[in-house]
C-alpha cells in the first residue's frame, strides 16, 4: 500500500490547483492533510511489510522497450520513504507563516514530495529516472519564487546541476540497457546481468557520480550551500532532508547494485572524496558568517559520512550510510527550521555577528533550546541518531580504511568546533554584551514561537532522540536488506 | 484519397471566402475558414481510417506509395493543421483570409505527398509545394517589414537549396538509372561510394537538411520564425518537420541503402551516416548554445527547433526500423510540442505587439490556464519526464545506442546529445521563470484567448502529457505499421 503516498501527493497538487487564488488557509490545511496522510500511510505501510523486498504493484508499461511500472520497497526504500513523510509533514509546519502565493507554493512542494516517495518506490531503472528528475523542477520553482538571498542564481545552479547529473546517469542507463540486450529496465533483471568490468568500469563512476552530484560529493557540492540559503525554510529542509538523499540513495541503488565490478575498482578514490567533503565542509563552515551557510556546510560534511559508509564495502557501514540518511534528514531539517523560520523570519537577518547583539538565548528561549538540541544531535553526541549512524559508519570504514577513518574522525572535532561557535554567537551570545544591549531591547518585539513550529520542531526532536536510543527500530529493517537478491552482485564481487 | 479531400477542402475555403465572406468581419470569416479547412482534415483522417485496409502499396503506376506508416505519419500532418487552423483564429495579421487558409491546406497536402513519395520526381514535386505555400505563408503580414525580410531569406536559401536538391537528384538518376528509390538502391548495390554518390549524397543532404533546418543550413530559420505571423511560423515548426524528416529518413535508408559507412567512433568509414552525425552534432551544439543568448522567444524557439533536429537526425542514422519507430514518435510528438509553445506565443504577441522574453513576465497571474500549458510544453522540450519529450529522446537515445550494440559506436553522438539537452533546460527555464517567478508590470495587457484557442492549446498539452505517461499508445502502433512497411 506504500505506493497510495506517491498518489495521495499528486492527489494533494491537483486538489490545491484548483482551489481559489489566494485562500492561504486553505491551501495550508489541504497541504498538511496530504502530508499527514502520506505519512501515515508510510507509517503503517512500514510496520506492515514483510522481510525481503514487498511489490506494490508491477504491469507492463510500455511493452515495447520493457519497460515495468514495478512499485515495491525494502528496508532502505522504507527508511528513506519513513524520513520522506516525516520531513514533509514538519516542512509544511514549517511554512504555516507563507502568505504569498500560498497555493502555488504548496502544489510545488508537494509535487516534490511525490516525485521523492517515487523515487524511493521505484524498482525499474527507467520510472525511478522519470521520478528523478521530476523531483527537479518543483524545486527550482520553490527557490525562484520564494526564495531569499540570491535565489535565481541558486534556484539555476541547483537545476542545472541535478540535471547535469541526471544526464551523467542517462547515458549510463542507456548503455546499460543496451548492453543487457535491450530488453528491460527492470532492476532485478539488470542486477543479475553480468555487465563485461571494461563496461562497468566507466558506467559505474559516471552514474556513481551523476547521482552523489546530488548527495553533495565534493568537489561537485558547490549547489549545496547556494541552493540551501537560497531556499525558503521548508525547501532547505527537502533539500538538505530528503533531496540530498536521493542521489546518495541512487548511487547506492543503481551505480553500486548493477556494476559491483567497478564499484570494486572506484571505491577507494571516492571514499578519498567522501573523507575530503567531511573535513572540507566542516573547516569552511568553521569560518562562515552566514548561519546557514554554516549548516549548508555542515550538510555537505554529514552527507560525506554517509557516502564514505557506502564505500566501506561491508554490511555495518551500509546500514551506518541508510541511518546517516535517516538521522541527518531530521537533524539538518531541525537545524533549517530553526534558522530560516525561527530566527530569519522574524530578526531579518542570520549574520552572526548581528544575531549575537539580539540575544536570542533570551528572546526566543524555546528556539534557542531547539537549536542547541539539534546542534548537540548534529555533533554526535549519544543518545541522538547521529551518533549511532556515523559511528557505524567509522567502524565500518576501520575495516576498509584505516586512514581515512582518521582523517574523517578529525573532521566531527571539526563539527564539534564549528557548531560550538555558532551557539555560543547566535544564541549563548549574552554574557560578553549584555551591558550594552540591556538598554536598547529589541528581542522583546520579536513575535512569539507559534504553536505549528512548536509541533514540528516537537516531532522532528523526537524523531532523533527515538532513533539514537533504540536505533534497532530502523537497523531491524535495514540491516535485512543486504541479503537481497539486488546485492547479489555485490556479494559475488566480494563487496559485501 | 485523403490528399484529393484536403484539395477540395482549400479549393471550397477559397471559393467561400471570396464568393459569399468578402463583407463579413474578420472574425467570423477566420471562423468560417478554419472550420471548413478543419473539416476537410478530419474528414481525411476519418477516410484512412476507414479505407487504409484496402489500399493497395503502391498507386498511380508507383508514384505514391500508400502503406499503413504513412497513413499514421499523414493522420499526424493533418492533426498538426487542423490545430494551425484553430490557432490562426485568434491573430488578426490579414484580411486575405482566405488565401491564408487555403495556403495552409496546400502545404499540407504537399506534406501529403512527400510522405507518400517513393519517386525523386515525386518527392521534388511535393517539396516544391510545401515550399511555396510556406514562403507565402511566412510573407503574410504585411504590416511588419519583418515578416517580408524571412520570406525573402526564406525563399532564397530555398531556392538555392531546392536547386542542390535536384542537382543531387540528377546525378542519383544518372548513377542508377531509375527514379524509383528502391530500384536505385538495387542498381547501386555493390558499387561502393564511387565519387558520383558521394556527391549525389552530399547535395541531396545540403537540399533536405535545408528543410529540417540543421547546421550548417539553418541560417533562414531563427529570421523566418520570428517574423512569420506566429501560425505560419507554428506549421514550419510542426508539420513540415514532420514530413522532412520522414523523406529524409526515406530518401537514406532506402535510397542510399549500402552506402551507410559509419560514424562509430575510432571505426570510421566514409558513407552518409557519418555525414549526417556531423551535422547532428553541429545542430545540437550551435542550436542550444544560440538559444541561450536569445531574448525573444520565437527566435529561442528557432534555435531551439535546430537542436531538435539535432536529435532528430539520430533516428536516421541509427538505420533500423526503431530509429524510423523512434524518429517517427519523436519529430510527431516535438511537433505537437512546438506548435503548443507557438500558440502562447502567439496569444502573447496578439496582445503585446512582439513575444519578448519579458512580455511574458507574470503570465501565470495573466493568463493561468495558458501558463500551466506552457510549462508543460517547455518542459516537454527540455526533455522532463513525464512528457512526450523525455520519452521520445530517451526512445531514440536507446536506438541509436542499440544500432551497435556490441561497440556502442554511437554513444559518443548520444552522450553529446544527453550533454547537450543538460545545457538546454537554462534557456527553458528562462522562459518558465519569466512566466511564473518574474511579477508582471503594471501596465501588463491581460491575455485573454478566444474559447476555441484555448480549447486547441489545452488538448495539445493534454496529449503531450498522455503520449508521456502512456507511449506505448504511438509506439505500439508504429512498431506494427513499420515492419509492415517493410523499411
Amino acid at each position: 500500500m506504500l505506493h497510495w503516498t506517491i498518489y495521495i501527493s499528486f492527489f494533494g497538487v491537483v486538489v490545491l490547483t484548483l482551489l481559489q487564488r489566494d485562500n492561504a488557509r486553505a491551501a495550508r490545511i489541504v497541504a498538511l492533510l496530504t502530508a499527514l496522510a502520506g505519512f501515515a500511510v508510510a507509517l503503517i505501510g512500514t510496520v506492515q511489510a514483510g522481510a525481503g523486498v514487498n511489490t506494490f504493484c508491477d504491469f507492463a508499461w510500455v511493452p515495447t522497450l520493457g519497460i515495468h511500472y514495478h512499485l515495491a520497497a525494502d528496508g532502505i526504500s522504507l527508511t528513506l520513504v519513513l524520513l520522506t513523510g516525516l520531513a514533509a509533514v514538519a516542512g509544511i509546519l514549517f511554512s504555516w507563516n507563507i502568505e504569498h502565493r500560498a497555493k502555488e507554493f504548496f502544489a510545488f512542494y508537494l509535487a516534490l514530495i511525490g516525485g521523492v516517495y517515487g523515487v524511493f518506490l521505484s524498482f525499474d531503472l527507467f520510472l525511478l529516472f522519470v521520478f528523478y528528475e521530476l523531483a527537479i523542477i518543483p524545486k527550482y520553482f520553490l527557490i525562484a519564487i520564494w526564495g531569499s538571498t540570491r535565489k535565481e542564481y541558486g534556484a539555476m545552479k541547483l537545476a542545472l546541476y541535478s540535471f547535469v547529473g541526471s544526464a551523467m546517469v542517462l547515458i549510463g542507463i542507456v548503455a546499460a540497457y543496451v548492453v543487457a540486450g535491450a530488453k528491460t529496465t527492470g532492476l532485478f533483471e539488470l542486477a543479475k546481468y553480468p555487465f563485461p568490468e571494461r563496461f562497468q568500469c566507466w558506467a559505474f563512476p559516471l552514474v556513481f557520480v551523476g547521482f552523489a552530484i546530488l548527495a553533495g560529493l565534493w568537489p561537485f557540492h558547490t549547489w549545496a550551500p547556494t541552493g540551501h540559503v537560497a531556499a525558503p525554510t521548508a525547501a532547505s529542509m527537502l533539500l538538505a532532508g530528503v533531496v540530498m538523499k536521493l542521489g546518495a540513495y541512487g548511487a547506492l541503488r543503481v551505480a553500486m547494485t548493477l556494476f559491483p565490478l567497478g564499484l570494486k575498482g572506484w571505491h577507494g578514490a571516492i571514499a578519498v572524496l567522501a573523507v575530503v567533503g567531511i573535513v572540507y565542509g566542516a573547516m569552511v563552515a568553521l569560518t562562515q558568517k552566514d548561519l546557514k551557510f554554516v549548516i549548508g556546510y555542515s550538510s555537505v560534511s554529514h552527507m560525506g559520512f554517509v557516502l564514505l559508509g557506502l564505500m566501506t564495502l561491508n554490511a555495518i557501514g551500509l546500514s551506518g550510510a541508510v541511518l546517516q540518511m535517516f538521522s541527518h534528514g531530521v537533524i539538518a531539517g531541525l537545524l533549517f527550521a530553526v534558522v530560516g523560520r525561527m530566527v530569519y523570519d522574524r530578526t531579518h537577518t542570520r549574520e552572526l555577528d548581528a544575531l549575537e547583539e539580539m540575544r536570542l538565548g533570551r528572546a526566543l528561549p524555546f528556539a534557542a533550546v531547539t537549536f542547541v538540541i539539534a546542534s548537540v544531535a548534529s555533533m554526535g553526541l549519544p543518545g541522538f541518531s547521529g551518533f549511532v549512524a556515523e559511528l557505524q559508519v567509522l567502524i565500518g570504514a576501520w575495516h576498509s580504511f584505516p586512514t581515512l577513518t582518521l582523517c574523517a574522525g578529525a573532521g566531527i572535532l571539526v563539527s564539534v568546533a564549528y557548531t560550538l561557535r555558532v551557539l555560543q554567537k547566535a544564541f549563548l551570545g549574552e554574557a560578553r554584551k549584555s551591558a550594552e544591549n540591556s538598554r536598547s531591547q529589541p528581542e522583546s518585539e520579536l513575535p512569539p514561537i507559534s504553536v505549528p513550529e512548536r509541533i514540528g520542531a516537537l516531532v522532528l526532536v523526537s524523531a532523533t532522540l527515538l532513533i539514537g536510543l533504540y536505533p534497532r527500530l530502523l537497523l531491524d529493517l535495514i540491516v535485512p536488506s543486504w541479503n537481497s537478491p539486488l546485492f547479489d552482485g555485490l556479494r559475488k564481487a566480494g563487496a559485501l | 484519397m485523403p490528399e484529393t479531400i484536403v484539395s477540395l477542402a482549400a479549393l471550397a475555403v477559397l471559393f467561400v471566402d471570396l464568393g459569399i465572406m468578402r463583407s463579413a468581419a474578420g472574425k467570423f470569416r477566420r471562423m468560417v475558414a478554419a472550420a471548413f479547412g478543419g473539416m476537410g482534415c478530419l474528414v481525411a483522417i476519418f477516410w484512412m481510417c476507414q479505407v487504409h485496409q484496402e489500399s493497395g502499396r503502391e498507386v498511380l503506376n508507383g508514384m505514391l506509395v500508400v502503406d499503413p506508416l504513412t497513413q499514421l505519419v499523414k493522420q499526424a500532418l493533418l492533426v498538426l493543421t487542423v490545430f494551425t487552423a484553430v490557432v490562426s483564429l485568434d491573430s488578426s495579421f490579414t484580411d486575405h483570409v482566405g488565401e491564408y487558409f487555403a495556403l495552409l491546406l496546400l502545404a499540407t497536402v504537399g506534406m501529403m505527398f512527400l510522405v507518400s513519395s517513393e519517386n525523386l520526381l515525386m518527392i521534388f514535386i511535393s517539396l516544391e509545394l510545401t515550399s511555396l505555400s510556406l514562403y507565402i505563408l511566412t510573407a503574410f503580414n504585411k504590416q511588419n517589414p519583418g515578416s517580408a525580410e524571412a520570406a525573402l531569406k526564406y525563399f532564397l536559401f530555398g531556392g538555392m537549396a531546392a536547386a542542390f536538391t535536384l542537382f543531387g537528384l540528377s546525378l542519383l538518376y544518372g548513377l542508377s538509372g531509375s527514379i524509383e528509390l528502391r530500384p536505385i538502391a538495387a542498381a547501386l548495390k555493390g558499387k561502393g561510394l564511387d565519387p558520383l554518390l558521394a556527391a549525389a549524397i552530399v547535395m541531396t543532404v545540403i537540399g533536405l537538411g535545408f528543410k529540417i533546418a540543421a547546421v550548417p543550413f539553418h541560417l533562414w530559420a531563427p529570421d523566418a520564425y520570428q517574423g512569420a505571423p506566429t501560425p505560419s511560423a507554428a506549421l514550419i515548426a510542426s508539420g513540415s518537420k514532420v514530413a522532412s524528416f520522414f523523406i529524409l529518413a526515406k530518401v537514406m535508408m532506402i535510397g542510399f541503402a549500402g552506402a551507410e559507412g559509419s560514424g562509430a567512433w575510432r571505426a570510421y568509414e566514409s558513407g552518409w551516416v557519418p555525414l549526417l552525425a556531423l551535422i547532428a552534432a553541429l545542430s545540437m551544439l550551435l542550436g542550444n548554445l544560440a538559444a541561450i543568448a536569445q531574448s525573444n522567444v520565437k527566435r529561442l524557439l528557432a534555435y531551439s527547433a535546430i537542436a531538435h533536429g539535432g536529435y532528430a537526425l539520430l533516428g536516421v542514422l541509427t538505420d533500423n526500423l526503431l530509429g524510423v519507430a523512434s524518429l517517427v514518435y519523436y519529430v510527431i510528438t516535438y511537433g505537437l510540442t512546438v506548435l503548443g509553445a507557438f500558440a502562447v506565443a502567439a496569444a502573447v504577441e496578439e496582445r503585446a505587439g512582439e513575444a519578448r522574453m519579458s512580455d511574458f513576465a507574470g503570465l501565470s497571474r495573466r493568463a493561468p490556464l495558458l501558463s500551466f500549458c506552457m510549462m508543460i510544453f517547455m518542459l516537454s522540450l527540455a526533455g522532463i519526464p513525464p512528457l512526450a519529450g523525455f520519452f521520445g529522446k530517451f526512445y531514440l537515445f536507446t536506438a541509436a545506442v542499440g544500432a551497435q550494440p556490441e561497440t556502442l559506436g554511437l554513444l559518443w553522438l548520444v552522450g553529446f546529445a544527453i550533454a547537450m539537452s543538460a545545457v538546454s533546460l537554462y534557456y527553458y527555464l528562462q522562459v518558465l521563470k519569466q512566466i511564473f517567478a518574474v511579477e508582471a508590470p503594471q501596465d501588463a495587457p491581460p491575455v485573454r484567448p478566444s474559447a476555441p484557442f484555448t480549447v486547441a492549446v489545452v488538448l495539445v498539452a493534454a496529449g503531450i502529457v498522455l503520449l508521456g505517461c502512456a507511449p506505448e499508445l504511438l509506439v505500439g502502433r508504429l512498431m506494427a505499421t513499420i515492419r509492415a512497411a517493410g523499411f
